[in-house]
Formats: C-alpha cells, structure tokens, sequence
C-alpha cells in the first residue's frame, strides 16, 4: 500500500462499512452466544462503529509512524498485523464495559470471530481485487473520491 | 492518401535498411523550415498524406501502454498507428536488460505497481508465478517485503511474456508502422503531421505523412553517454574490446575472464554496477573464474543519505536530511528498493510533486534521486566474501588519465590520498550517463519547430495531462511521456490523454498507468542503434571491423 492520509482515511471508512456492514449482517446469528435478535445486531454494530471510529485514530498513528520511511509505504504485513493492536484495544473497551450500543461484555469468541474475518476479508481485499473496481484509488493514495 | 497498411513492411531494425532510396517525395527545404504546414505544402513536396486520428512515437513499452489503456477505453485498432522501428513493444528493453545482466531468467527492478500489460496491476506478478509454478514462496515474500525479505520482483521473462499476451489481445501488431519518425510538424488548421521514413521498399515515396489530431511521443531516453575519458580512450586508443559500457553487449570480457585471471575496473553505484558485480562475482564463485574486481565509486555513501549523498555532506541550506527524508546506505552504496522511493507510484510523494512547480519541484527530484540500488541478501554476501578474501576492492575518486600498457590499461585514480596508479584488463562503465534531449533528433525538432519547452531538469515539459506545453494545435493535442519527460508532475509515472473517438460507456476520465521500470531505462532507440552497430563490429566476423568501428552512429530520424 502507497497510502495518503486522506487516502487511508477514505479506504478505512470504505472498507468497514461495506465490508464490514455486510459480514456482520451475515455473521450475527452465527456467533457464540448471538442470535438474529435486535439485540445481537446492536452489539455486533456498535463494536463495528467502535473498530471504525478507534481506526481513524489509528490511522493517524499509522501515518506518522510511515513518516519515518524514505519510500513512504505501508508495508503488506503491517497491514495485517495492526490487526492485532486493533482488536486488542477494542476488547479492552469491552472489556471494561466502556462502549456504547453494548450491554455487558460479549463472548470473547464472538468477538475474535467477528473481528476476525472482518479484518482478514479487508485485508485480502484492499491487497488485490479492490484494484479492479476501482482502476485509479491505487494510483491516488487510496483516496475513492 | 493510402491506407495505413500500406506503409507496413517486413519487421527488421537494422538502420542501413532506412537509408534513402529515392529522392521522391521528400522533406523539402520549405517544409524543414517552416513551424506549421499546411495540407497543401505537404502535397506539393510529393508526400503521401495518412489520415488516422491518434498515432504514438517510439513503439516502446509507453507507446503499447497508451495504446493499450485507449484499446481498453474502446478505441479500434483502426484508430490508432504505432509508427516504430521496433518489431515488439519490449525489444530495447528487453536488449538494455540483457546486456547489463538481466537475461529473462533474472529479476527485475520493478514490482506490480507497473504491469505495461494490465490495467489493474491484479493479479500481482507475485500471485500469477506462485499460481504458475505451484509455491507459496512468492506470497510469503510480498507479505514480508521489506521487513523480513528483500522487495520480491518479476522474473524479466514473465514481464516480457505477458506483454506478449496482451499486445495479441489488442491486436497491437495490426497498428504497427515500421519505421523511422522524423519530425512532428503542427497542421494549419489542427493537428499534426508526423513524417515517417519507411524502411527502403516499402513504400512509393522517401517520407510517409500521418495527418493526425493526437500525437503522443514516447521515445525513451534520447541516447546514452559514456564518460569522457572513457570515450576518449576508446576512441584514440580504438579500443572498444577492454573498455566497455553495461549497455552494449560485453559478454566477450565474461568470456576472457573465465579463461585468464583478470583485474576488471568497474565503475558506478547503481543497479547496473550491482548486476555487474553480481555476473563478475558468480563466475568467480560457482564458475572458477580468477576476477580481482576494482569497483570505483565517485561518491562512497557511508549511512543516511538523501539524493545530494551522505547526511554530512553540504546542502542547499545547510545540516542534515530531515529524520523524515533519509535513506539508508553502506558500503559505498545508497539502498532503495526501487528506482524511485515507492509512493511515487500512487502515494505521498507523487501527491507532493503534482503540486510542485520550478525550482521545488527540481528539488525535490535532486532530493529523493541520486545513484542508488536494492539491498539484497546475495549481492550482500557476495561482497562480504570479496572483501573478506581480497579480490574485491573499492575505491572513490575519479579518473585523470588513461593509458594503454601493453595489454592492459593504466588508470590514474584521483582520491582523497593522493593519484593511484591502477592497472586493468578491462573497464565496465555502468555509470549509465544520459544524454541531452537534444541529441534526439526528433525532440530537438519538437523543442526548435514544435513550440515545445524545457521542464525545472531539463527534459520536455509535460503538463498534469502529460500534454507537451506549448505545442497545441487547433483541437489537436500533442502528448509526451517516460523519459524524455523526467522532472514532471509524475515521477516515473504514466498517464493518458483523452480517448480520440471514445464511445459512450467508455471510461470517462484519464487513466493513468506507470510504465514498467526495471533496472534499466526503457528505450533509448538511438543508443541502442549506435550500441547494436558496435556489437555488431565486435562480433560478426563477416564484416570488416576496421570500416564498422569508424562508421557514423546511426541515430533515429537520421535518414
């Protein structure tokens, strides 16, 4: 990835409502301990809008830290490994009963799952395919307008 | 007027065939001197006119990209002319790569970022060979660049093959005019005419017109140089077997060294030394050879560096490169995956210098430029090991002189310690200087008649659009990209004009591409027609060397 801020910002926003909105609409009732209740689907959302608005923070770091980098990259890897600094402070802010939408702390499992493939799909998806659909975000940082 | 088709002719390079046959319908004084023609000029000097809405010069990788986003932007074959000397898009190239050391089975210098033969730049190189060759290697190498292996790149072979593919796809071939352009001269009354001399026999009349609204220029680099005292030795000693350039074919030192223990003076810090020392070092290793490699650098970088050398060394403004703009480097060498940092390709750096103009914009090229090369595992290890068993040797300074000794040859190196005397069997200039624009016959033509201008380093100034300012024509438009365009708003990159004839559906805005870089400069036709005669003197024993080595350099649109 050759991202931009504003690009990143874009591709993050992009990439989590629809692919994150789909597969968590599909994903629900098939989680530990979920079902396709309202209920379910308000925490399962609420935890995507957190993952979303905690990433444009992220993003931020991210794009200071590639300050640092003479070719000004977003190696693949890290791509998939900030993955892990991610989801950890979110199950921490569930942890601790701290996000909003969500009522008591959900099944670990629920969310490693959720999360999970949410992320993998994102990050397949954003390294390969999205360049068809979209001939020129690559060649603008990742910006989509 | 005639059909394109008849200005078609059997594919052959060889510049004697484009020497003039008959003197009809050729470029007249009056044309030659006037800026814009008119049809009637043009008819009265005896030229046939080609009516056709889009051609591209060159016919190298930035001719077959353009006119493969225009194929993709739904532009028929019959649109389009390719006016070229070349038979494929990828032949200079792939003569350039050859030549300095990256035979097809070798890899490149570029990734995915640039696939000259799609669009989407997906699937990935990476994913096509792991599919191909049933590995995950590739993969994992593209997953872990560069944190925990060397940036993975295409082998040149599976480029060159799948430029292949593509050009059948679009039926590139049926838009190919062999031949040599001369001039591109702008039409009284819109649009442009690029006179085409076609190879002898193939058509009626010394010149061919193509009457055009589009004209794009991808000629490549306009010639290389070698050093000057380099060139001077050659020339005065006529020694053109133990001075040699990476860029023209030098096997026949590889061959002698394997056969006689040697001392090869090896000059450059860039990819082309790295590939060099890499031939060098493995004939020594694996094949027995008994090579001392002399490697001298002019600049010796030392750690952090930017385009303007070390951390320590002066500045526009004085102190060090900012903690945000360093590079690495050792060993005398500036490391950098590619030849450019990589967000030229789509990311930050390209952002900032679309939107630099002059002197910022000229800086920051000087910035971020500079000789550098990958840092890869092997070509690290094989140093180690030269250095470690004394055979491989570096020196920085320059060279004074050069003399003949018996055999050999006799440099005076200029270092910080004073002039050292080395002697050598063979030099290997693989410092890859270019020469001005204007040594192209047909940009020098673009830039006194074309109304074209000079960019802040002083290639062809190319706006956003990559049109060539100052040389609009009425509703025509005339467009330039790749080398000859270097210092523009897009490094290294590509990027269409509008789609003459587009239909409705069609992609609506510009696309944009990169072309395929690898550790050598695309095409650089005159070089190569000079470098392919003197191969040819070296290497075809039916010719008569003596008459081949004094023969002129053949230059594009010299004929």
């Amino acid at each position: 990835m050759l991202p931009t801020l504003n690009g990143r910002l874009q591709t993050r926003i992009f990439m989590l409502v629809v692919f994150g909105g789909v597969i968590t609409l599909l994903i629900t009732p098939l989680l530990p301990g979920l079902d396709l209740s309202g209920d379910s689907y308000r925490t399962t959302y609420a935890i995507l809008l957190t993952v979303l608005v905690l990433g444009v923070l992220w993003e931020l770091l991210y794009h200071f830290i590639q300050q640092f980098r003479w070719e000004k990259d977003w190696p693949t890897m890290f791509g998939l490994l900030t993955g892990i600094n991610e989801g950890a402070l979110v199950w921490l802010l569930l942890a601790l009963e701290v996000v909003p939408g969500v009522d008591g702390v959900p099944s670990f499992w629920a969310f490693f799952i959720m999360f999970g493939v949410i992320w993998l799909v994102i990050w397949v998806w954003t390294n390969g395919p999205m360049r068809v659909p979209f001939i020129r975000w690559r060649f603008f940082g990742g910006r989509i307008v | 007027m005639i059909e394109p088709s008849a200005a078609s002719v059997v594919p052959t390079t060889d510049p004697s065939t484009y020497l003039p046959a008959q003197p009809i319908g050729d470029l007249t004084d009056e044309l030659l001197a006037t800026d814009f023609w008119t049809d009637d000029m043009v008819a009265r000097a005896g030229i046939p006119i080609v009516d056709i809405p889009f051609v591209t010069v060159g016919g190298g990788i930035g001719s077959f990209v353009t006119v493969d986003y225009l194929r993709i932007a739904g532009v028929p074959t019959s649109h389009m002319r390719v006016l070229s000397a070349l038979d494929h898009p990828w032949q200079t190239y792939e003569y350039l790569t050859r030549v300095s050391q990256i035979p097809r089975g070798e890899r490149l210098r570029s990734d995915s970022a640039s696939r000259p033969d799609n669009i989407w730049g997906f699937p990935s190189y990476a994913v096509s060979e792991a599919l191909r060759d049933k590995t995950l290697k590739p993969l994992w190498n593209v997953f872990s660049e560069p944190i925990l292996a060397d940036y993975w790149t295409p082998r040149a072979g599976q480029a060159f093959e799948a430029m292949e593919r593509e050009a059948r796809r679009i039926g590139y071939h049926e838009m190919l005019v062999k031949g040599l352009v001369r001039v591109v001269r702008r039409r009284y009354g819109g649009g442009y005419f690029t006179i085409l001399t076609p190879p002898q026999g193939a058509s009626a009349t010394k010149r061919v017109a193509f009457r055009s609204q589009y004209v794009h220029v991808a000629v490549g680099y306009p010639g290389l140089k070698f050093l000057p005292e380099l060139q001077r030795y050659r020339t005065e000693h006529n020694d053109y077997r133990h001075i040699v350039n990476a860029y023209e074919a030098h096997e026949h030192v590889y061959e002698r060294l394997l056969q006689y223990p040697s001392t090869v003076l090896v000059r450059g810090g860039g990819i082309v030394a790295s590939r060099v020392l890499q031939r060098l070092m493995d004939d020594r290793l694996k094949h027995g050879a008994q090579t001392t490699i002399v490697h001298l650098f002019r600049t010796y970088i030392h750690g952090a560096n930017d385009g303007y050398g070390n951390e320590t060394d002066p500045r526009p403004g004085g102190g060090k490169p900012p903690v945000f703009f360093r590079r690495k480097g050792g060993n005398g060498w500036a490391y950098q995956g590619f030849n450019y940092p990589k967000s030229v390709w789509g990311g930050q750096l390209k952002k900032q210098v679309r939107g630099l103009e002059g002197e910022q914009r000229a800086e920051i090229y000087k910035r971020m430029g500079g000789t550098n090369t990958p840092w890869r595992k092997l070509w690290q290890k094989q140093m180690d090991q030269g250095r470690r068993e004394g055979w491989y040797h570096v020196l920085v300074g320059t060279v004074d002189d050069m003399q003949p000794s018996g055999e050999r040859i006799l440099n005076q190196v200029r270092t910080h310690q004073g002039v050292v005397p080395v002697e050598v069997d063979f030099v290997i200039d693989c410092t890859g200087l270019e020469a001005d624009i204007t040594e192209h016959r047909l940009l020098k033509d673009l830039l006194e008649h074309g109304g074209a201008g000079r960019n802040p380093v002083g290639r062809l100034d190319v706006d956003r659009n990559f049109e060539l300012k100052g040389t609009r024509s009425g509703a025509g438009a005339l467009y330039a990209s790749g080398a000859t365009t270097l210092g523009g708003y897009f490094p290294r990159r590509r990027h269409l004009p509008r789609a003459p004839g587009r239909r409705p559906g069609d992609l609506r805005r510009p696309q944009q591409a990169r072309v395929l870089q690898a550790d050598r400069p695309g095409a650089v036709d005159g070089a190569v027609v000079e470098v392919a005669a003197r191969e040819r003197a070296v290497t075809d024993p039916l010719l008569p060397l003596a008459s081949l080595v004094h023969r002129p350099p053949h230059r594009r649109g010299d004929h």
